[in-house]
């Protein structure tokens, strides 16, 4: 290369890191986070993927309750600009709201009134290819957000005016490395997880000083040579077993301790990768300042189901069987409701059992939590095999949630869908798809005669009893649900647009607004004035309109025609 | 809970379940940040061809350029120049890379370069796919238009009974008969379209791609 080409692509490389900001900012008397907002955020804040670092998804605020959600309407809308899932929560600091889009696109407004102050635009690369283009949010610490971007870089931004402040590049893109979560932000720590099971990567979590975004730790999810679990793998079949990580981590503030869910082995089929395979499908507990992995469970072993069980489990301090137990709550992706005890040390089994119907689990081993398999619902290579569900799981990643009024858990779930596939070798070309079966031989069916698809559930995790239970009959739900201190559950993720409000109580459907698009991203409620707001993104895409797809394929009445394009909806109760 | 009282088929009962029925930054600042914008845009441009200098050839990276052989990109038949014989009237796909014949360059250096190369009969092209095709071969980016994906099955239409070309990632679907037209899924304009020659009885590059190679970026 010549010294002016050179030059050229010096010039290049500079000004493709330069983000467009515009906007009518900066933003004047920012309030700055700290360790003691982000353990006791303020009740009018959503500040966190799930408000607070228990992954609980449940706001304080009670202004709108079961008595006057049917007046809640639209008070400011705002179009992001793209297409794509928007599936981010809006991240609000003392009104001031955050919106992550898909493209490596940031919005910063004004959360009572929807003007904008600035907004960022990554220059992604021309040959990037995004297998999920989405982004799940921003972290935030001090006068910084944090944004983990589909080219696999952790950019901090200057809160008051979008400017970057660092940019590190984590892994290699063209290797299939990307990132979709929002980071979670533990005392100065911004702490990432990688995506790309689908690309035979070898998963990881791993950790940034929020000041310089100098990279303090990381952490395989498939333990290496030496490694305690590394003999769950046999040769070098850990060396590209999957473990993506790329759902943000909650955070026991107590016990200093992070609880991160880890993603499918790969490729699908087990017998590629025969052994329990630690730590894919599993929580793993690790010390944020060192990355250290302290303990884990493992949900199932030996995936094939390409069942991500990378939703982090949520915190709740639970009385059960006589005695009180400070529980992780995961309902799984492999169809499970799972109530585990944390302890310094362990991770205890507790309860198990199926809150979707499965043809996969034969039982679950009662002093281990291991669940024992039915060999006819698991994949292999050279014979399709067909399971329930289908490898979108009983619930995928969006998030449940948690009242601390009623006591229930909240749901996403998914019914009367199964998968199958035929398992091929395929040899691993870095940074293509890497399945272990032909793309197009994927499959979703809907059971014979099934009169429902969604099902929004209510289940007391004290005793195991589903409490409630609503049904789309038209539509799967595929989107995260938040619960309020007004006795309300409000969720998305259905194919007919519409954004509802339920009682938590009782299930009872106490109002619902049709949007521009589907929601697939989580809902949040914040207080501005004394006024609180419930907000959303509303942009249909990725693996709801997959299963759109596949649904419209089934013959059963249902159209692939969910329009898309983002747009934040604000509401409030009518004055 | 014993694994004996695992209810694997009851559990979707349900004591109580309900069914659905059926500022002001002034106008300089403005001007500013629209030509700081336009010319980011403009030169990241330049971004599009990652380089790898050090680790490809010269003109590994660049795109195909008229007279360049095509090779098969995979298979046993890596690097192996194709020729009509090679494509099965009809389909599959083949896959290939562009090479330059003077240096012997493939040029593998950029996923943007991926071409899918196709025999359909020529009486099922339209006349603009046709006036790019030799003999019924017809050539494209294996670049999805929507996220960047490998475009790499050839599959019955979700929506027709013809074989399209179909993106996995997110179900988009083109026509290779219609010059790669956009027949379903979320892709927003056609695969670019890489024009055809025959010299020599061997398959070459006839011009530069038409239309864009890649995803799409945010408005």
């Amino acid at each position: 290369m010549t010294r002016k080409q050179w030059l050229l692509s010096g010039f290049v490389a500079f000004t493709c890191l330069v983000p467009i900001a515009a906007g009518a900012g900066p933003i004047e008397n920012y309030s700055p986070v700290t360790a003691q907002r982000l353990e006791n955020p303020e009740a009018g804040n959503w500040m966190l993927y799930r408000r607070t670092y228990d992954g609980q998804g449940y706001s304080t605020l009670d202004q709108i309750n079961t008595s006057n959600v049917k007046n809640l309407t639209p008070v400011w809308t705002f179009a992001t600009g793209v297409v794509e899932g928007h599936e981010a929560p809006p991240i609000v600091n003392n009104g001031v709201m955050f919106v992550a889009t898909p493209m490596g696109q940031v919005i910063a407004l004004n959360a009572k009134t929807g003007d904008e102050y600035w907004r960022y635009k990554r220059q992604l690369p021309d040959d990037l290819f995004q297998l999920h283009p989405t982004s799940r949010g921003v972290g935030l610490w001090d006068d910084k957000l944090y944004l983990a971007t589909t080219d696999d870089h952790v950019v901090a931004l200057d809160a008051k005016t979008g400017k970057v402040v660092w940019d590190t590049k984590v892994q290699d893109y063209k290797k299939g490395q990307y990132m979709t979560l929002m980071p979670l932000v533990v005392d100065g720590k911004v702490i990432v997880g990688g995506s790309g099971g689908e690309f035979g990567v070898r998963g990881y979590v791993a950790a940034y000083d929020a000041k310089d975004g100098k990279e303090l730790w990381r952490t395989f999810t498939i333990p290496g040579e030496g490694e305690p679990g590394h003999d769950t793998w046999q040769g070098e079949d850990w060396k590209n077993g999957g473990g993506s990580a790329w759902m943000t981590g909650t955070y026991d503030k107590d016990a200093k301790t992070i609880y991160w869910g880890v993603g499918n082995a790969a490729p699908w089929p087990g017998e590629m990768h025969p052994g329990d395979n630690l730590y894919t499908s599993s929580v793993i507990a690790l010390d944020p300042n060192t990355g250290k992995i302290k303990t884990h469970h493992q949900y199932h072993q030996n995936d094939s189901w390409d069942w991500d069980e990378v939703d982090a489990p949520m915190l709740v301090d639970l009385q059960r069987d006589g005695r009180s137990i400070k529980s992780l709550i995961h309902p799984g992706r492999d169809a499970i409701f799972w109530v585990l005890e944390r302890t310094p040390t362990k991770i205890n089994y507790v309860a198990g059992w199926p809150f979707v119907s499965t043809d996969v689990w034969k039982g679950i081993e009662p002093e281990s939590g291991k669940p024992i398999v039915d060999p006819a619902h698991k994949p292999v290579v050279g014979k399709r095999v067909e399971f329930c569900p289908s490898l979108w799981g009983g619930k995928d990643w969006p998030s449940a949630a948690y009242s601390q009024k009623t006591g229930l858990v909240y749901v996403p779930a998914n019914e009367n869908f199964c998968g199958g596939f035929t398992g091929e070798k395929i040899p691993l070309k870095p940074g293509e798809l890497w399945l272990g079966t032909k793309p197009e031989d994927i499959g979703l069916k809907a059971k014979p005669g099934a009169d429902h698809f969604g099902e929004l559930q209510a289940w007391d995790p004290t005793t195991g009893k589903k409490v409630w239970q609503h049904n789309f009959p038209k539509s799967q739900l595929f989107g995260s649900v938040t619960a309020t201190a007004g006795d309300l559950v409000f969720a998305g993720g259905t194919n007919d647009r519409n954004f509802r409000a339920f009682n938590a109580k009782t299930g009872e459907l106490l109002w619902e607004q049709k949007t521009n698009s589907g929601i697939m991203g989580m809902p949040i409620s914040y207080e501005v004035d004394g006024t609180q707001y419930i907000a959303i993104q509303s942009g249909w895409g990725v693996d709801a309109q997959r299963i759109q797809d596949a649904l419209a394929t089934n013959d059963i009445g249902i159209e692939s025609n969910v329009p898309q394009g983002g747009v934040v909806w604000v509401f409030a109760l009518k004055k | 809970m014993s694994s004996s009282s695992f209810n694997i088929t009851s559990t979707s009962s349900s004591s109580d379940i309900a069914t659905e029925p059926d500022a002001d930054a002034g106008a300089e600042q403005t001007r500013r940040t629209l030509l700081i914008g336009a010319l980011v845009t403009t030169a990241c441009l330049g971004c599009s061809a990652p380089s790898r200098a050090g680790e490809d050839a010269p003109g590994a990276d660049e795109r195909p350029q008229k007279g360049d052989l095509l090779v098969f990109s995979e298979g046993d038949q890596e690097g192996k120049v194709i020729t009509a014989a090679d494509l099965p009237r009809g389909g599959p796909p083949v896959h290939a890379w562009p090479k330059d014949p003077k240096t012997s360059v493939v040029r593998s250096g950029s996923r943007l370069n991926e071409i899918l190369i196709i025999r359909l009969d020529p009486a099922e092209l339209d006349e603009q796919t046709k006036s790019r095709a030799v003999d019924g071969i017809i050539a494209y980016s294996a670049i999805c238009s929507h996220a960047g994906c490998p475009v790499t099955a050839w599959v019955k239409s979700d929506v027709g009974d013809k074989e399209v070309f179909k993106c996995m990632c997110h179900n988009s679907e083109y026509d290779p008969r219609a010059g790669a037209q956009v027949v379903f899924g979320p892709a927003p304009r056609r695969l670019a379209a890489l024009p055809l020659a025959l010299v020599d009885a061997t398959l070459n590059v006839a011009g530069n791609f038409i239309g864009k190679v890649g995803g799409q970026q945010p408005g």
